[in-house]
C-alpha cells in the first residue's frame, strides 16, 4: 500500500470508495447469479426479487458518485489519487450497468416462464458462471490492485465471447426449426447478449485497474471472439 | 525522469549542471532544467528545497551578496549568464523579477513604473507616459489606476501593488519574468487576477514562477519542476506531472503524502 496522506481523513475517504465498490460489485455478481437461478428454476417470485433489488445497486452508485463529487470539490486530488477517484466513478458506472443487465435478464425470465422450457437455454449456465467469475476476479484485482489478474480477466473475455457466439448459433438453429420458437428464442438471445455485455463491463473494470497503476499508458488491443454480429445467414 | 525532447519548444533559458553553495552549504545540486520560450515554468517543492535559490540564479541576483558561489551554466539565448563577463545591466534588463511581498516604491503610481524605465533609457515626457500606460495595461492595472496616477502607490490594495510590481518589471521590456511566490500574500480574487495576467503575459514573455500552491502551478504553468533537498527530482509537462508523475517523491509531494 502507499504511504498515507498528511490529512488522515483523506485516506479514509479514498478507502471508502474502494469499500463501496467492493460491496456494490459483490451485490451485482449476486444479482446475476440469482437472476440465472430464477430462470433455470422458472421461479417468478425469485425473478421479482432480483428486479426489486436492482434499486439497491442504483442507490449505491448514486452514493458513490456523490462521494466522488465531494472528493473532487474538497480535496482536489492529483496524480494517483486523481486516477483512483476517476477510476472509482467509472467502475461504479460499469457495476451499475451489470446490475441493470441482471435485472433485465430477470424481467425476460418472467416471459420465458409462461412458455415451454427451451433446451438450448442450458447454454446460459456456462456463460453466466464465466461472467460471474470474471466479475469476482476483476473486483479482487481492483481491491488488491493486482494488475496481472486484471490483465488476465481482460484476456479471458475472449472465451466469454466464444461461448456467446456458440449459444447464439444454437439458438438461431432452434428458432429456425419452428416459428413458435421465435418469441422465446429472441428473449434468450437478448439474455445471452446481456451476459456477454457483463463480461465487457468486467473488462472495462480491468482496464481501470491498469489505469490506476499506470496512468493513460494504453493497453494493447485485445483479442475479440464474438462473431455473433456476423452470423444469421 | 523527463519528458521526451521530441516536441520540445525553443529554449529561452537552459540550466546545465548548476551547483550553488552558500556559507559552505550545498544548496543546489547539479540542476539541469530547460526553460522553454514564451511558456510558464513552475518550480514547486517543500520549503528549503532550493526553488527560490534556483530562481535567484536565473538573474544572478545572488551576486549582490558575498560568499555565494554558483558553478555550472545558466544559458540565456545560448549565453552563460553566470560568466562574470556577462554584463549585469544587460541581464537585469532581460530578466525581470517580482517578489513574494509586493514592494512598491514610496512614490506615485506613475513614478513607480517610470523610475525603472528612466534608469535604462532617456525618453521624452510623452514617450515615457506612453510606456508607463502600456506597462500598466499589460499588468491589467491601467483601468483601475488611470485616474490616480499621481497618488502614492502605497495606497493601492495588495493585489494592485503586486500588479504594479509586474508593470514595473514589464516596463523594461524584459524577455524573461521571474515570479517568486507572487500571490502568497493575496486573496483568491487578487490571485485569480495575477494568474490570468500570467496567462496573458506568456504570449510575450518567458515566465518562471516559484509557488507553494500546487493548484496554482497546475492552473497557470505549462511545465512543472519538482525540487527536493537541493535536487531537481522531476520536470515535465504540467499535465503529466499532476496526472501521472514518474517519480515516487514527486507523487508523494503533490498528493500530500510527504513527510
Amino acid at each position: 500500500m502507499h504511504e498515507s496522506h498528511i490529512l488522515k481523513n483523506y485516506d479514509a475517504e479514498l478507502a471508502r470508495l474502494g469499500q463501496e465498490l467492493e460491496a456494490m460489485g459483490a451485490a451485482a455478481a449476486a444479482q446475476l447469479e440469482a437472476a440465472l437461478r430464477a430462470l433455470e428454476q422458472r421461479d417468478d417470485a425469485a425473478a421479482e426479487r432480483v428486479i426489486a433489488a436492482d434499486a439497491g445497486i442504483d442507490a449505491r452508485e448514486s452514493e458513490l458518485s456523490h462521494d466522488v463529487l465531494r472528493l473532487l470539490a474538497l480535496r482536489q486530488p492529483v496524480a494517483r489519487d486523481l486516477r483512483e477517484v476517476l477510476a472509482a466513478l467509472r467502475i461504479a458506472s460499469d457495476i451499475e450497468r451489470v446490475g441493470d443487465l441482471a435485472a433485465n435478464l430477470a424481467k425476460r425470465c418472467r416471459v420465458l416462464n409462461t412458455q415451454p422450457a427451451v433446451p438450448a437455454a442450458a447454454g446460459l449456465r456456462p456463460m453466466a458462471d464465466f461472467a460471474i467469475r470474471q466479475l469476482r476476479d476483476v473486483l479482487r484485482a481492483y481491491v488488491q490492485r493486482d494488475v496481472a489478474l486484471a490483465i488476465a480477466v481482460r484476456e479471458r473475455d475472449a472465451e466469454l465471447d466464444r461461448l456467446h457466439t456458440e449459444l447464439f448459433r444454437a439458438l438461431l438453429a432452434w428458432m429456425a426449426e419452428d416459428s413458435s420458437h421465435i418469441g422465446g428464442g429472441t428473449h434468450l438471445l437478448f439474455i445471452a447478449k446481456n451476459i456477454e455485455r457483463i463480461g465487457d463491463h468486467a473488462t472495462n473494470i480491468a482496464e481501470n485497474v491498469w489505469f490506476i497503476e499506470h496512468g493513460e499508458t494504453p493497453l494493447e488491443a485485445r483479442e475479440k471472439r464474438d462473431a455473433s454480429s456476423s452470423l444469421g445467414d | 525522469m523527463t519528458d521526451s525532447p521530441a516536441a520540445a519548444p525553443a529554449l529561452k533559458m537552459d540550466v546545465r549542471g548548476l551547483n550553488f553553495h552558500y556559507n559552505g552549504y550545498h544548496a543546489l545540486r547539479d540542476i539541469h532544467l530547460p526553460i522553454p520560450e514564451k511558456q510558464v515554468t513552475a518550480l514547486i517543492g517543500p520549503s528549503g528545497c532550493g526553488k527560490s535559490t534556483l530562481l535567484r540564479c536565473l538573474n544572478r541576483i545572488y551576486s549582490l551578496y558575498p560568499g555565494l558561489v554558483a558553478s555550472g551554466e545558466v544559458r540565456l539565448d545560448g549565453e552563460n549568464i553566470l560568466d562574470p563577463k556577462y554584463p549585469l545591466n544587460r541581464l537585469r534588463s532581460k530578466v525581470g523579477m517580482v517578489f513574494q511581498k509586493p514592494v512598491p516604491f514610496p512614490m506615485s503610481i506613475h513614478q513607480n513604473v517610470a523610475w525603472a524605465i528612466q534608469h535604462h533609457e532617456t525618453l521624452s515626457r510623452t514617450e515615457l507616459d506612453d510606456r508607463v500606460e502600456a506597462a500598466l495595461r499589460q499588468a491589467a492595472l491601467w483601468e483601475e489606476v488611470k485616474d490616480k496616477l499621481k497618488q502614492n502607490a502605497l495606497g493601492l490594495s495588495g493585489g494592485q501593488q503586486q500588479r504594479l510590481c509586474i508593470a514595473r518589471a514589464v516596463a523594461l521590456k524584459p524577455e524573461v519574468i521571474l515570479l517568486d511566490e507572487p500571490t502568497s500574500a493575496l486573496d483568491p480574487i487578487a490571485t485569480g487576477k495575477i494568474e490570468q495576467l500570467i496567462a496573458e503575459l506568456k504570449q510575450q514573455f518567458t515566465i518562471v514562477i516559484v509557488t507553494h500552491n500546487m493548484q496554482q502551478a497546475g492552473r497557470c504553468s505549462d511545465h512543472t519542476a519538482f525540487m527536493y533537498l537541493g535536487q531537481l527530482i522531476e520536470h515535465g509537462e504540467t499535465e503529466r506531472i499532476f496526472t501521472n508523475p514518474s517519480n515516487p517523491q514527486t507523487e508523494g509531494y503533490i498528493t500530500g503524502r510527504f513527510g
